[in-house]
């Protein structure tokens, strides 16, 4: 069991005029090797909630364990977990320092005291994983593209070699074959290393796509915790918080509501293909 | 802490104090702080916390948000607090082991204290009834006499609105790195002063980065918006004194006769 | 005649070493050729890097053509004493919400634009008011831009924009940074400026749903136009938007994949009620 969270609260500017609730009561358990989706509108909570995953954030009330320990235990080496639970932030690329790409992807590995040797070598296998050229290595990162950019900051996090990897919006900002390409790298690795993934994401079309579990944010709380089919179910629930299920769901929900005898759980293209093809062949 | 830093940022109240003049409340904050530096006795302290707390409740801007500026400087007062109140000689009041406090060292860290809590809350009226804009305006109207020692003073008082803006994004800004960094493993808290310094490197080289982008997207967003520099330029708030900063001016300038009489006469 | 008129434009970046010496030229908008009429409603779309935010920035004489001609509303954006008729006719929206907002008060962000031009006071009031509801940001007027949101600020940036009175308005990515619901915001409020206060709108993205609404769409990759047409025409080229790096809908590519499949469904379909429509004619048909 990679984490649990019992009754996990969190109050900004507690026992100020300004004091908010961002998470209230969440209890939770993540598996190891999952894929999650984490979906919510701006201030849901979804942030404040992956922030506690490595102790970046202390929750006001509740316990968290990471395989089954306390993390808010005494003697309980918080950087330890943060080399773990490697967190990848909205915009990454915003956090690169060093003079050469390499370098500031050893940043991370260097931090957790390897010997000089394995943080070579993790550097050049996290660069190598996210597929970026050598050539780019010596050069500043400054001078990457957008798109490399990002490549390079998510590397300096996959040098750790974090059981647990949480993205924060990874593909923000990015044109449609960039946030393809990030999302199918992601992907990859999930299936490659079969670490834990947390995808924070607003677009209910990527999620779908890859994520085995959906977990649907609001005003604090869980709203809803499944599959991504059971999820989109509740589309219209999704609506009244600001969210949107895939286009497809809404079409197939659609048609039944016309009478068309579709099956309903489709919530991607390819899915969505077949249960038409599929309703067709079944009215000749 | 960081959110706590008050200076810089607006509280919108439809009040008197923030229908003032600028340079009406830059003269009388001006004549609050030496006020506050030149009082002595009890029945000045009185007069000066009358004033300032009829002045606050004029503004309607709630205590509890002028105070939470004082939170940031919160460690400062206390340390300048102990420096007058242990190492002022005078007659002992108290003495623990080789420390004593003097009646004297008593008397400087009180007074001491008081004076940079007025002189904080006294700016900070000034600064949360006046939009920073308005408050680089009234600066700059002035000084604009100083535009003919070839003084830059339209340049400088848009910098100065600007930096005010920004400070609170890039305050942000700071919270998040760190936390990125952290994230891969940074150390910021532990460590000698040499060894601190050089851990700042990773938050420091992106915030300069960031700030750099920040500008440049700026520059090019005001260029686009048709902005040369000062000349030919209208004011959507000119600055016009109106019955009102009359009134002000006289009751600034009528409290401030009364404190000098009051400490003439004690 | 059209309110934009590009013809064989070319843009070059010279990038140079530290010596100053040439180290390489990059040419960003390669012979480029649109043309925009007044009150219509069009998007640029390509991928990151296919020369569009560089296409913007000519069009408010952020950058002056290397080579052919841009016009604006008549006059030659290469003639440096167009520069400032030019930034007032077409004003622009840059893709940091953040980045551009000046002032510290909602309403003297606004009040910017106008200062500068030397409107004086009384309009500049009237102007400020106009445009901060035509975006529908009046109640915030005294706010802070620092505690808006996202889509807030956006408006925000465009009402300063509106201000100035432009005829065209050009977004360069205005939503990029957004969550769903501010993208929703500023389209909505973009389309409206250009359907009530009839401003040209030239809208820039790679987000395919939001051009199902324009008029005209160009597609632009390497620096050139690659396709242009109106929406419906545009995205019954599933392939060929993907080759140049574009997404399409998913309804879209739904009836795509389906037609692939061998249902006879026409090219271009945009909206849900569409597919099905066509759906239901086909086992009807049957």
């Amino acid at each position: 069991m990679a984490f649990i969270l019992d009754k996990v609260s969190y109050r900004y500017s507690e026992g100020t005029a300004y004091e908010m609730t961002a998470l209230d009561q969440v209890s939770l358990q993540i598996q190891d090797g999952e894929f999650i989706g984490v979906i919510g509108h701006t201030g849901s909570g979804k942030s404040t909630l992956i922030q506690h995953l490595n102790g970046l954030l202390k929750a006001t009330e509740g316990a968290i364990y990471f395989n089954g320990q306390d993390i808010y235990d005494k003697d309980y080496d918080l950087r330890d977990l943060r080399t773990q639970v490697g967190m990848v932030f909205q915009y990454p690329e915003h956090q690169l320092f060093e003079e050469t790409v390499f370098k500031d992807v050893c940043f991370g590995p260097k931090n957790q005291g390897l010997p000089e040797k394995d943080v070579t070598l993790r550097a050049y296998e996290a660069l190598r994983s996210v597929g970026l050229p050598d050539k780019y290595f010596d050069v500043s990162p400054f001078e990457l593209s957008g798109g490399q950019k990002r490549r390079a900051a998510i590397a300096g996090v996959l040098a750790m070699k974090p059981s647990v990897l949480i993205l924060d919006e990874p593909t923000a900002g990015l044109d449609p074959r960039g946030r393809d390409e990030i999302l199918d790298l992601i992907a990859e690795m999930h299936v490659h290393y079969g670490n834990t993934v947390i995808l924070v994401s607003h677009s209910m079309e990527d999620v779908a796509k890859y994520v085995d579990r959906i977990i649907v944010m609001d005003h604090g709380h869980v709203m809803f915790d499944d599959v991504p089919r059971e999820v989109f179910h509740h589309y219209r629930e999704l609506e009244e918080i600001g969210l949107a299920a895939p286009q497809v769901t809404y079409l197939m929900h659609e048609m039944q509501e016309r009478g068309l005898d579709v099956n309903c759980d489709a919530t991607t293209v390819d899915e969505a293909r077949d249960a038409i093809l599929q309703w067709i062949g079944n009215q000749r | 802490m960081l959110r706590d830093i008050t200076l810089g940022q607006y509280y919108p109240a439809d009040s008197k104090i923030h229908a003032l003049d600028p340079r009406t409340k830059l003269f009388g904050t001006l004549l609050f702080i030496i006020s506050v530096f030149s009082f002595e006795g009890v029945i000045g302290f009185v007069a000066i916390t009358v004033f300032l707390f009829w002045v606050i409740h004029m503004s309607k801007v709630p205590l509890n948000f002028m105070l939470r500026g004082l939170k940031a400087i919160m460690i400062l007062l206390i340390i300048a607090g102990m420096f007058n109140l242990f190492l002022t000689p005078g007659q002992p009041l108290v003495t623990i082991w080789k420390i004593s406090i003097t009646r004297e060292g008593l008397r400087n860290a009180i007074m001491m204290t008081i004076r940079m809590v007025y002189l904080i809350m006294g700016s900070s009226v000034m600064t949360l009834t006046t939009t920073p804009n308005q408050l680089t305006d009234g600066l700059e109207k002035a000084l604009h006499p100083l535009n003919k020692i070839n003084v830059p003073v339209h340049e400088i008082a848009m910098m100065m609105s600007i930096a005010l803006r920004f400070i609170p994004i890039l305050i942000e800004e700071t919270d998040k790195i760190m936390k990125a960094q952290m994230a891969r493993g940074a150390d910021f808290e532990s460590g000698g002063l040499i060894k601190k310094a050089k851990n700042m490197v990773p938050l420091l080289v992106p915030l300069f980065v960031s700030a750099f982008r920040r500008a440049n997207d700026l520059a090019l967003a005001m260029e686009a918006r048709c902005y040369v520099g000062g000349d030919g330029r209208t004011k959507m708030m000119p600055l016009v004194y109106t019955q009102i900063d009359r009134v002000g001016y006289a009751v600034v300038i009528g409290y401030f006769i009364l404190l000098m009489v009051i400490k003439a006469v004690l | 005649m059209g309110i934009i008129e590009a013809k064989n434009l070319v843009h070059e970046y010279i990038i140079r070493d530290e010596e100053g010496n040439v180290e390489s030229i990059q040419t960003a908008l390669d012979h480029m050729d649109l043309k925009v009429e007044p009150g219509q409603f069009i998007a640029v779309l390509g991928h990151n890097g296919s020369g569009k935010s560089t296409f913007a920035k000519h069009i408010n004489a952020l950058l002056t053509p290397t080579e052919g001609t841009l016009i604006v509303d008549g006059m030659d954006a290469s003639d440096e004493d167009n520069t400032y008729a030019i930034r007032q006719t077409a004003g622009m929206v840059f893709q940091n919400p953040d980045n551009q907002i000046i002032a510290s008060v909602v309403q003297e962000d606004v009040g910017f634009g106008p200062e500068n031009i030397g409107v004086p006071t009384d309009e500049i009031w009237e102007r400020v008011e106009r445009s901060l509801k035509s975006v529908g940001m009046w109640k915030y007027r005294e706010h802070s831009p620092n505690k808006l949101s996202g889509g807030q600020k956006q408006r925000v940036a465009i009402a300063g924009v509106m201000a100035m009175e432009p005829k065209c308005i050009i977004l360069d990515e205005p939503t990029a940074m957004l969550d769903p619901d501010g993208r929703k915001e500023v389209l909505a409020a973009v389309h409206t400026l250009n359907r009530e206060k009839g401003v040209t709108i030239i809208l820039i993205t790679h987000y395919m749903e939001e051009v199902v609404d324009a008029d005209y769409v160009y597609v632009m990759d390497q620096g050139k136009v690659v396709m242009e047409g109106n929406p419906r025409g545009i995205f019954s080229q599933v392939d060929t938007l993907q080759e140049h790096r574009l997404d399409v809908p998913q309804i879209t590519l739904l009836a795509h994949e389906l037609q692939r499949a061998g249902l006879p469904l026409a090219d271009g379909i945009l909206t849900r009620e569409e597919l099905i429509d066509a759906l239901e004619r086909i086992v009807k048909g049957r």
